[in-house]
Order: C-alpha cells, then sequence, then structure tokens
C-alpha cells in the first residue's frame, strides 16, 4: 500500500518539526547540565582547582555506566522512570527524556575532554593573578575551550538526530516513526528515500551551523 | 621583601620523594634583581612557584614583607597574589583573549572600572611598546611580544614584585636581549623587585645584581653577582661561568703558537680600577718587553669592567720575567701551561 504523496506530504512536514523540535530542545538541556557535569568532572579532577576524590568518582562512575549503553537499550530501560516523570512512555515528550539524558553524559564528556586540552600553564597564569576557582572556571575554562566545545556539541546534536529517529521506534514521533511505519513496515521505498534525504540535509545543515560557529569562535 | 627561611618542598610520585627544594634559606631585597641560576631538575621553578604559594612548603616559612604566607586565608592569599607579577617562559596567554583582553584580564578580576581599564592597559602596551598590536590575537605575534603581553599582564596590578620562570629561554639571543632590557626597566623606573631563574649565565650577568645558584634543590652559592663572577667557589658555579666566559684559546691553538716562537704566554684578568691605567705598557716599557695580545676579552658586569687577556710576552728571558713579577703586584697573572706533548 503506497502513500498519497499530495496529502502525505504533510506528515513528512510535521515529523521533521518533531524531529527539530526533539533534538533542539534535548541538545539545549543538554548542552546546559553537560556543561555543568563535564567541569565538575574536571575541576574536581586530582590536582585541580577544586579537587574532590567523591564527587570525581560517582560522577565518572555514572557517566562510564551510562554512555557505553545503546540508546535504544537505554530507551526501553529508563521507560519506567520516564512514566513518573513525563506521564508517559510513548510520544515525543517521552522520547525527550531519554534523549536529554543521554546528550547530557555525552556532552559532560565532551566538555572534559576539551577542557583537558586547555594547556594547564594558562590555568596556572590565571591562579597566579589572584583569581579563585570561580573566576578560573568562567574567565578562563570556558572562553578557552569554547571553540571546540561548539565542534563537540555539534557531534552531539548529530547523534541526537540519529537518537530521535530510534526514538521513533517506540512511538516517539519524527521522521524516525515515519520512516518505520510507512517505509519499513508498509514497505513503501519513496517514503524511506524522502525521510533519510531530509535526515542527511538535517545533518548538514547542523554540521554547517556548528562549523561556522565555531570557525568564528577560534578564528581560523 | 621576600625571605626563604630553611624551606623544604618535597613531591610524592608513586611512593617516592622528590626533594625539589631543599632546606633553602635567602633574602631578597627590595630593588633586586634576584637571578637563581641551576641546571635543569635543579629546583628553581618549585622555589619560585613558593613565593605565590602555587606550591606550598613541606617545612620552612616563606615570607613576603615580613607575612608569612602560611597565615593567609584562601582570600588574603589571592590578594597579596595580584601583587606579585609572574611571567612565563611558554607566556601562558590567553588565546580566547586579544594582546588588550590579555592585559586587562587581572584588571578585571579584580573589578576595576571600564574606563580606568581602558586607560591602564592603553599605558601598559605603551610601556612594552606593542600598543600597535592591541587587537591582535597572540598567536598572531612572535615570542619576544607575546613575552611583552606576559610583562604587560604582570604590571596591570601594579605588582611590587616581578617573578619570571625562566622567561627568555624560548627566545633568541637578540629577542632575549630586548626582554631582558624591558625588565631592567620594569626595575629601574617602575622600582619593582624582580625575582628570576634561568639556565643561562649571560641572563644573571647581564641584568641581575644577586644570585643564587642551586642544585639538586639546595643554594650551593649565594652572593652579589661580580662577587661570585669573580670568585666563584663551587665547582658547578664555574662551569656556568665558563659558559659565558671562554678564558683560554683551544689547546691546539696554543700549542700552534708555542711551537711558533711564542715561549711567555700569560694569562691576565682584572677587574674595576686597574683597567683604568695604563699598566701593562708601562711595566713592559720599564724593562723594555714588548707584549702581543693574542686572545682576550672584556665584559662588564653591575658597571664593573671584567677584563681577561692572554699576553704572549717577548724579550730577553730575565727582563720578561722581572716585568712579570712587578705585575704580579698590581693585576692578576698566571703562566698558561702549554701541553707540549
Ligand atoms: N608537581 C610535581 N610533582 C612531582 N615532582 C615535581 C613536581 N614539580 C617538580 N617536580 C620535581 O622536582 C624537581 C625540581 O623541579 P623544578 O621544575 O623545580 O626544576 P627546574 O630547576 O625548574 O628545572 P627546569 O630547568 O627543567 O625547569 C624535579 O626533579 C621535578 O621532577
Ligand atoms: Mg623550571
Amino acid at each position: 500500500m503506497k502513500v498519497d504523496w499530495s496529502t502525505f506530504y504533510q506528515r513528512i512536514i510535521e515529523a521533521t518539526g518533531e524531529t527539530i523540535y526533539m533534538v533542539t530542545f534535548t541538545l539545549i538541556f543538554g548542552a546546559i547540565f553537560g556543561i555543568m557535569v563535564g567541569l565538575s568532572l574536571f575541576v574536581t579532577r586530582q590536582n585541580n582547582i577544586l579537587e574532590n576524590k567523591w564527587i570525581f568518582g560517582i560522577l565518572n562512575f555514572i557517566i562510564n555506566i551510562i554512555r557505553p549503553i545503546p540508546f535504544i537499550v537505554f530507551l526501553v530501560f529508563l521507560m519506567p522512570v520516564t512514566r513518573t516523570v513525563m506521564g508517559t512512555t510513548i510520544g515525543t515528550e517521552a522520547a525527550i527524556f531519554p534523549m536529554a539524558i543521554m546528550a547530557t553524559f555525552s556532552v559532560a564528556r565532551i566538555v572534559e575532554q576539551n577542557l583537558m586540552s586547555i594547556d594547564p600553564g594558562v590555568i596556572e597564569a590565571s591562579k597566579a593573578m589572584g583569581a579563585s576557582p570561580l573566576q578560573i572556571v568562567f574567565t578562563v575554562l570556558i572562553p578557552e575551550a569554547l571553540g571546540p566545545l561548539v565542534l563537540g556539541l555539534t557531534f552531539v546534536s548529530i547523534s541526537l538526530i540519529d537518537f530521535s529517529a530510534v526514538a521513533g521506534y517506540v512511538g516517539g514521533g519524527g521522521l524516525g516513526q515515519v520512516a518505520i511505519t510507512y517505509g519499513y513496515q508498509r514497505f513503501d521505498t519513496s517514503v524511506m528515500i524522502v525521510t533519510v534525504v531530509i535526515l542527511i540535509i538535517l545533518v548538514q545543515i547542523a554540521q554547517w551551523i556548528g562549523n561556522t560557529i565555531a570557525k568564528k569562535l577560534m578564528r581560523r | 621583601m621576600i625571605e626563604f627561611l630553611d624551606v623544604s618542598k618535597t613531591f610524592k610520585v608513586a611512593k617516592r620523594e622528590v626533594h625539589a627544594v631543599k632546606n633553602v634559606s635567602l633574602t631578597v631585597n627590595k630593588g633586586d634583581i634576584f637571578g637563581v641560576i641551576g641546571f635543569s631538575g635543579a629546583g628553581k621553578s618549585t622555589l619560585l612557584r613558593l613565593v605565590n604559594l602555587l606550591e606550598v612548603p613541606t617545612s620552612g616559612m616563606v615570607k613576603i614583607n615580613d607575612t608569612d604566607l602560611a597565615s593567609l586565608s584562601a582570600k588574603d592569599l589571592r590578594q597579596l597574589r595580584r601583587k606579585i607579577g609572574m611571567i612565563f617562559q611558554n607566556f601562558n596567554l590567553f588565546s580566547s583573549r586579544t594582546v588588550a583582553g590579555n592585559v586587562a584580564y587581572p584588571l578585571k578580576l579584580e573589578g576595576v572600572p571600564k574606563a580606568e581599564i581602558e586607560r591602564r592597559t592603553a599605558e601598559l602596551l605603551e610601556f612594552v611598546g606593542l600598543s600597535d598590536k592591541a587587537k591582535n590575537f597572540p598567536e598572531q605575534l612572535s615570542g619576544g611580544q607575546k613575552q611583552r603581553v606576559g610583562i604587560a599582564r604582570a604590571l596591570a596590578t601594579n605588582p611590587e614584585i616581578l617573578i619570571c620562570d625562566e622567561a627568555t629561554s624560548a627566545l633568541d639571543p637578540e629577542t632575549t636581549a630586548d626582554i631582558l632590557k624591558l625588565l631592567k626597566r620594569v626595575n629601574d623606573e617602575l622600582g619593582i623587585t624582580v625575582l628570576l631563574i634561568t639556565h643561562e649565565m649571560h641572563v644573571i650577568t647581564t641584568i641581575c645584581n644577586r644570585v643564587a645558584v642551586m642544585e639538586n634543590g639546595e643554594v650551593i652559592e649565594l652572593g652579589e653577582v661580580l662577587d661570585v663572577f669573580t670568585k666563584p667557589q663551587h665547582p658547578t658555579t664555574q662551569r656556568f661561568i665558563e659558559s659565558v666566559n671562554k678564558d683560554l684559546p683551544s689547546a691546539e691553538l696554543l700549542k700552534e703558537w708555542h711551537d711558533a716562537g711564542d715561549k711567555h704566554i700569560y694569562q691576565v684578568t682584572f677587574t674595576g680600577g686597574a683597567t683604568n691605567q695604563p699598566v701593562l705598557s708601562q711595566v713592559t716599557q720599564k724593562y723594555d718587553v714588548h707584549f702581543n695580545i693574542v686572545y682576550g676579552s672584556v665584559r662588564e658586569i653591575q658597571g664593573h669592567l671584567l677584563g681577561n687577556l692572554v699576553l704572549s710576552f717577548k724579550g730577553d728571558q730575565d727582563k720578561v720575567a722581572k716585568a712579570i713579577q712587578e705585575l704580579q703586584a698590581i693585576v692578576d697573572i698566571k703562566e698558561v701551561i702549554v701541553d707540549e706533548s
């Protein structure tokens, strides 16, 4: 059974909107909390400005546990929690919750790695000029790591587009669900092709935006 | 101004103890350009970092203007650090900030009003001769220019002390000379006490008035640069001095001269006053002896001239001996032994 494109295009537009919504929202959430977790991870590391074995150990442990879980497993695994927090386990809203959590931990690790690439001498210089730990975070760590950080966020946003398609599998909405319902289960190749093309375009746009901003920030 | 009282710093690395600084006592006076010299791993950087408590001493006491650093609260320590400028071998500039932004940084930390920051930044860039680079980013500058920015940034908060960790070691000789001149101006014109560490003796002889030589965490020699330079006690100090003062020609060259007929080769060293008198020509004329300068140098340390000449005397053997005897009473002269094998 083939779809009727004269009306189906509206469904595609709607689904594209859902995908963009899911990705944007989880990216914002993931960026805010991920940067916070990543910074905490970095500053509490051994010999760093707010060294704290316990906080570092706990955060590091959680990230190491969660990050390697395949997203589709994580999604299902988290369903009871999703139901409690979001009130439902199907639809776009329900997909956002596990995506945001996964995004947070991915961003956290990327932020930590970007911060580790800052020359420790620069942090030391700031310390020698009388900066407090909080001043170091806001006047050295964030500005010095901002360029690579944007590239990191771009990378995460692209995997979020991927996640959003997976979420479609369990009724999360978006292009993923359209592709699975019409393209895969009803063997309509045209739907498959259109969704794939749109996903590719979205990834390209995300990459382009990220590259442009990063280039501005890094002046290269 | 800066006092180290029996200070030691021990690092624990994988159960092993590294004694980076051992029982160091020394005083840096107001107005000094104090140099610490030593080979790699001697503990110089660690010693320097004790001054602003980037390293905490394991034992002993570091005092600045009679305040024991250990007694300071975290907040007071940050306050104190603003009065101690620091510059680094690798400059450690903020790559995300412009030249002006780097210089303004310590003022921003202090919450200085924007107009005042701009005025002060312009003034500092003028002082280090980089006014035209204000809007550039550090990666667009040469090493010497970067270090100028580092110096301007370190001076922003009007510190009383400037500490320099191998400030010229990443620079070529000409740029090094420029930066040393700038440091001298910082000391002369702004009255800032400078504590610097280096592994290059010529840095010490060019600008320092006092010097400490470090080895294996210990200060092995300490004093006025001129004294240490002319009368080094420790073999390590002698090695550093030889590095800038090649005072004899090579053995091959000496032998060549000797074989060619120069039988009376002497080395004369003199400091200060004697240099101003025509001692050599007076004495040699008196005994009708001639001399030929075959090798030599004169250098200036702390406003004193330091001469080193290798002379070949010609003339009647007895007369040469008499002339030498008379010279010995006035200058430092000794025969250069030529290896005849
Ligand atoms: N944070 C640290 N942890 C462990 N060991 C350290 C630390 N800092 C310095 N050391 C050790 O202390 C000793 C002295 O180091 P320091 O950096 O003070 O030497 P230096 O004289 O500045 O040498 P260089 O000329 O190479 O800079 C070295 O053996 C070094 O390995
Ligand atoms: Mg060092």
